[in-house]
């Protein structure tokens, strides 16, 4: 049997070659109704086609010639689940044709299940162990199925890349024809597909979209966010705050960040997390309190502060209470702590208006 | 497909050569770590059946739906029948090449640590004497990226499970904040930070660790915030050096390991590799520092201050004084005495890793004496000078 290629590109989307085989007649009436829609299909005038197989169907509504035909008008209408139909409708009732499972595969792929796409071929694949475009699809699907593992191995995102597919629609009923013509004519077609898988001519065209786009998604591992890293903190290991989502996170971050300060023994920006009228303890004066907890901060050599079971309390937009447990820790002193803070926020930055221990 | 040719199956067995293949392997329905799933798939492409590789991956997938290093290995499987694979991980050239090779480092971490798991009649050197309380004690072997937990058998331990850890992005002997190093050192388990307190990242829960400990801290080291911990639920396992200096084990690993965790008492020794001893030798080690421990406390009770002082190494230090100040204090306090007694219980040993003969002692302390009397848990260095065993920091454990 001659088998030759030519391009469907239009509604399908398959800028790819596939098998195009001459109608086998038997020289009856239903014949010709196959031949002309065979013809009008080629012509892209599918309800002409459709017209057509129908009138032959009307004849002989078990004919597998005229049903596949009819499935791949279908197909490039479009109309996927109606060929869909018919093509596991054929696989059924004829289990020993390998072309409607390529078929099925093919829609099967476009609609991006790929999984089922390797079933359908493989299928195929085991009604004619030498059919060629059932082996160049199956190579594709594995790809893309590697594709797929890959994207969960390293987090990508390359699912739009999937919306395009290449696989090649069998346009004619090989097994139909006398069977034993059928292996041989395939393997005039692609000596080399009958014993190994080949990667099919298309794939390093598809390759490089796929390549570009896995680029551009290769995002970094996510870290935590500046809320989650307020709940609970394993504080030296954090990066940097992004901006807090609520009046809580926002609480939770300032927290952080004084806690961080102290930790860095890093006075100023210590004593910036205090709110201009800060309610100093024991009635002393601001200066006098600034200058003993500077001498503090920055008196010993290590500290480390860590917060946790936070609490939050928010009154208003601009008034909140946070307690929480306070481990300290320096070279000279190691407490643990309950504490609570008045915050109030002004100029957009959650600030400490009083400072309470409670043990 | 059986065409897919043995050249390419054996380039994917070859990338993970170091470390395959494990040893024979168990029954095909048995549950399996996925340390013995990934050793039977690697099996099977050694033995060039790459249909049941395939399959083996995908139960494995079916087991942990997350396990990204089980995704790549099906990835190659699937793409080996398409096209000749050139590596391991045929990712587009685009994709990092460094994400690949995490993967592949947790493959080699994983095979290497099933196919080397110590025998039962081994114990490891850092865990000389457990106290009765202490149930389990973690060891994590940073070089295997694994963590081996031992039961208490009547004060001596046996190993109990292990599993794959991810450490610090920089490796490990944490000395400064923000370095990305997990600490080396003695350390116990301090708080359960329940899932519900944590955000997702952080999985099924967390244990902070209390880095930097009094030796840290003499040593001048800082940061904070070690923690043993889990996964996003989106993830199954990170790679083998991927977190800022916290120990990080999958969700169901941390599950099983909460059944383990004593706040306050389980101790986490993390060490650049477990050294191995038998137990004839470990009970020898251990024995010469008891009788050392012992001679100290029978010295002190004799109120001969310099035999007392003897035990104490020039380097001495206790969280306030050195030693001389320190030896000044007690022969003050000793003179004024007219007898002291000193019992000693509940007594840990563990070896400091990457020091010599350097034990974190700790025990309950139970003094009376003419003046005062007061029981506590009290933490000593020991450390041996000379052929000697002498203390090199006493504190209050």
């Amino acid at each position: 049997m001659a088998a030759s290629k030519t391009c469907l590109a239009a509604s399908l989307k398959l800028p790819f070659a596939f098998v195009l085989g001459v109608a086998v007649a038997t020289g009856t009436a239903r014949a010709e109704e196959l031949q002309d829609a065979s013809r009008l299909l080629k012509a892209g005038q599918h309800q002409q086609a459709l017209d057509h197989v129908n009138k032959a169907l009307a004849a002989k509504p078990r004919d597998p010639q005229a049903r596949f035909l009819k499935g791949l008008i279908l197909t490039e209408k479009g109309n996927t689940r109606e060929a869909l139909e018919i093509f596991q409708k054929l696989t059924q009732d004829y289990p020993e044709l390998p072309e409607p499972y390529n078929n099925l595969a093919v829609i099967y792929a476009s609609q991006g299940q790929y999984d089922k796409a390797r079933g359908s071929l493989e299928q195929s694949i085991r009604t004619h162990p030498s059919y060629a475009t059932a082996y160049e699809n199956l190579g594709d699907v594995y790809a893309k199925l590697a594709s797929q593992a890959y994207d969960k191995a390293l987090q990508l995102d390359s699912s739009n890349a999937g919306a395009q597919n290449k696989l090649a629609l069998v346009r004619d009923l090989v097994g139909v024809a006398p069977r034993a013509s059928a292996p041989v004519a395939v393997a005039t077609a692609n000596p080399a597909a009958a014993g190994a898988v080949k990667p099919s001519p298309g794939a390093p065209v598809e390759a490089k979209p796929v390549a570009q786009k896995l680029a551009e998604d290769a995002k970094p591992e996510p870290e935590p966010a500046a809320t989650q890293v307020a709940v609970a903190k394993p504080a030296m290991d954090k990066p940097t705050e992004k901006p807090a989502a609520s009046p809580a996170s926002e609480v939770l971050a300032a927290v952080d960040a004084w806690a961080k300060a102290w930790s860095a023994r890093d006075a100023g920006a210590y004593l910036a997390h205090y709110a201009r009228d800060f309610m100093v303890p024991g009635g002393e004066s601001r200066e006098a309190w600034a200058r003993l907890r500077r001498e503090r901060v920055t008196g010993p050599k290590t500290i480390s502060v860590s917060i946790s079971k936070p609490k939050v309390n928010v009154e208003s937009v601009t008034r909140a209470t946070i307690t929480f447990h306070q481990e300290y820790e320096s070279d000279r002193f190691s407490g643990s702590s309950n504490k609570t803070l008045e915050m109030v926020k002004a100029d957009g930055r959650w600030l400490i208006r009083q400072e309470r221990v409670s043990n | 497909m059986r065409t897919a040719g043995s050249v390419m199956w054996s380039l994917l067995a070859l990338a993970l050569s170091l470390a395959c293949l494990a040893p024979a392997v168990a029954r095909e329905d048995a549950a399996v770590s996925p340390e013995q799933g990934l050793a039977r798939v690697l099996e099977a492409i050694g033995g060039n059946q790459v249909d049941l590789a395939l399959q083996r991956v995908e139960g494995l997938l079916k087991a942990n739906p997350n396990f990204r290093l089980a995704h790549l290995i099906r990835g190659d499987l699937l793409l080996a029948r398409a096209r000749p694979l050139e590596m391991f991980g045929n990712v587009a050239k685009t994709v990092p090449r460094d994400r690949v090779e995490d993967l592949r480092a947790e493959a080699l971490a994983r095979l290497q640590a099933y196919r080397q798991r110590p025998g039962a009649e081994l114990v490891p050197r850092f865990v000389m004497q457990l106290q009765a309380e202490q149930k389990y004690v973690f060891v994590v072997d940073s070089r295997r990226s694994r963590m081996y937990v031992f039961e208490n058998d009547a004060g001596r331990p046996r190993l109990a499970s292990d599993f794959y850890v991810t450490l610090g992005k920089r490796g490990i002997e944490k000395t400064r904040e923000g370095d990305q190093k997990t600490p080396i050192g003695v350390y116990h388990v301090t708080a359960d930070l329940p899932r519900q307190k944590l955000t997702d990242f952080y999985g099924a829960g967390a244990y902070p660790i209390n880095y930097p400990n009094e030796w840290d801290k003499h040593l001048g080291r800082n940061g904070y915030g070690i923690w043993l911990h889990g996964v996003p639920s989106d993830t199954y396992s990170r790679p083998p050096r991927a977190s800022d200096g916290c120990i990080v084990l999958a969700n169901a690993d941390l599950n099983t390991v909460a059944r383990y965790v004593q706040v306050g008492r389980t101790p986490v020794i993390i060490a650049d590799e477990i050294e191995w001893s038998d137990r004839v030798t470990q009970e020898a080690d251990r024995d010469s520092l008891a009788k050392a421990i012992d001679a100290w406390r029978s010295d002190w009770e004799s109120r001969d201050t310099d035999r007392y002082l003897a035990h104490y190494a020039p380097r001495f230090h206790s969280p306030d004084q050195d030693l001389h100040a320190w030896s000044a204090r007690k022969r003050k306090l000793n003179a004024a005495k007219s007898w002291i007694k000193v019992g000693i219980s509940d007594v840990s040993m563990f070896r400091y890793p990457r020091e010599r003969d350097f034990v974190v002692v700790s025990f309950e302390q139970d003094y009376r004496s003419s003046t005062l009397s007061n029981v506590m848990r009290k933490r000593q260095y020991w450390n041996k000078e000379g052929g000697r065993w002498k203390i090199i920091y006493e504190g209050a454990g």
